[in-house]
């Protein structure tokens, strides 16, 4: 699990979490579109609450084990600007089978774009704004609203 | 004993240009609760309320419900909705 600043390297990561036992292996890698709603995107900024980020990637990564009965999860988020075309986030999911590596992998990432504390700011040929964020579940919705 | 404490409170994505220079922390009644400090920052004014009210709370990097009882020196992190995307 981490959280990096560099290019985040997939072919690499991909093939290094293999091992004998797997049958499957999951990969989900987002990466930035050249455009939200038809506005031209220029590049996204990514930031991070950082240490409480990688407990909760930690966690998912562990709770996807527990929950799918895959073997491994590996999960890197890209910080700092990132261009269109380049991956911000990737989901490596190793498994005997591929049924639950893919049921796995669109947990993880429906999850983690739910919870783990990180944000991004878009910047268009128009201007920027902070990217709207999906509501939070209701058992982390911990504010007076 | 002191009838107060102090929290450090930090604010991140949309909301962190409002974050304050760290001056020892926000003060609190003993005893106040997440919900009191939301309370305190939307008295204070400043902050965009919609974001606020849609934000979810964070106890020493976890994620804490309102009726959570603060500590001295907690870090309270208010954090609007993460960064999401369409399915």
């Amino acid at each position: 699990m981490e959280l990096v600043r560099e290019r985040i390297d997939t072919a690499a990561l991909t093939q290094g979490v293999k091992a004998g036992g797997d049958g499957a292996v999951c990969v989900f890698d987002g990466i930035v579109r050249d455009n939200t709603r038809g506005r031209r995107t220029l590049h996204l900024d990514y930031e991070a609450y950082e240490e409480m980020a990688l407990k909760q990637m930690r966690e998912l990564a562990a709770q996807a084990v527990e929950r799918f009965g895959v073997r491994e999860v590996t999960l890197v988020h890209r910080l700092g600007r990132l261009v269109v075309g380049e991956t911000s986030v990737l989901i490596v999911v190793a498994s005997a089978h591929r049924g639950a590596a893919f049921d796995a992998c669109r947990w993880v990432i429906d999850t983690l774009k739910k919870t783990v504390p990180i944000w991004k700011k878009e910047q268009f040929v128009d201007g920027a704004v902070w990217a709207d964020g999906e509501p939070f579940p209701d058992d982390i919705a911990g504010d007076a609203s | 004993m002191p009838a107060t404490m102090r929290v450090r409170v930090r604010l991140f994505g949309p909301l962190r240009e409002w974050e304050a220079a760290d001056e020892g922390g926000r003060e609190l009644p003993l005893g106040a609760r997440v919900s009191d400090l939301v309370a305190a920052l939307r008295g204070d004014g400043g902050l965009p309320e919609k974001l606020l009210m849609a934000s979810a709370v964070a106890v020493n990097q976890e994620y804490a419900m309102a009726g959570r009882v603060l500590e001295d020196g907690d870090e309270v992190a208010i954090l609007p909705p993460v960064s999401g995307g369409r399915r």
